[in-house]
């Protein structure tokens, strides 16, 4: 499965890109599966994503918790918790 | 059925047009609440904001928001602007305009989208300090959470 994966504020500057398109293997089934396989595909993503009980991500623009299953996902955000208003 | 005005955008928004465009020819509004969040200088110590979004995700999430709002505290209006990009102190950066047939709605509505806003909505905070040096991104504050969970 191949996923859009678009990342903001500090996850963004710690993997060093603002998106990518990634191949998932098929054992990536949920959130947590995604965050982790990410940190293995190098430094910076483990420096991004080492705490990943902070770590918030959003399926196809809507917020989605960690035991979500990202069949079907376009598009997969990964960022910190939200600081606007 | 009352539908949101939502906006996300870079440049500065003036009030009286925002609260004129949501009242005007209208008689069945009695009671209108703005919120107005600006940029602070933390006592000189900061030079300005740099607000990041997640465009397309940030107005779905503020309209949703502001939807549950309409539904909730029977809102007969609301209009919610965030501005993104470099904010300088004493700017604006959000606005919240809640309209209601009666007071407690109006203020309760527009204190709802913004406790939801703050924690829901994907925008994120940079401060750069007035020495010239990029600060950090600002964390998110628990107490903002505690005033979201108040309306559960």
């Amino acid at each position: 499965m191949t996923v859009k994966l678009v990342y903001f504020a500090w996850v963004r500057e710690r993997i060093g890109k603002s998106e990518e398109d990634l191949d998932l293997p098929a054992s990536v089934v949920t959130v947590k599966d995604l965050l982790a396989h990410l940190t293995t595909l190098g430094e910076e993503y483990e420096n991004a994503l080492q705490f990943p009980d902070v770590i918030r991500v959003a399926i196809n623009q809507e917020h989605a918790e960690h035991d979500e299953p990202i069949a079907g996902a376009r598009e997969i955000g990964i960022f910190p918790p939200m600081t606007g208003g | 059925m009352t539908t949101p005005t939502i906006r996300v955008q870079p440049t500065d928004f003036d009030l009286q047009a925002e609260i004129s465009a949501l009242t005007a020819g209208r008689t069945n509004i009695g009671a209108v609440v703005t919120f107005t969040g600006l940029c602070r200088d933390e006592q000189g110590a900061l030079s300005a904001l740099e607000l990041e979004h997640y465009p397309g995700m940030a107005e779905a999430e503020m309209r949703r928001i502001g939807e549950l709002a309409i539904e909730r505290f029977s809102l007969i209006g609301l209009t919610a602007i965030h501005r993104f990009g470099k904010i300088m102190p004493g700017e604006n950066i959000v606005l919240v305009i809640a309209a209601a047939p009666h007071r407690q709605a109006a203020f309760d509505g527009a204190n709802f989208v913004m406790d939801f806003l703050k924690t829901s909505a994907p925008f994120w905070k940079k401060e750069h300090a007035a020495d010239g040096s990029q600060g950090d991104w600002i964390a998110a504050k628990d107490a903002d959470d505690t005033a979201r969970d108040k309306w559960r």
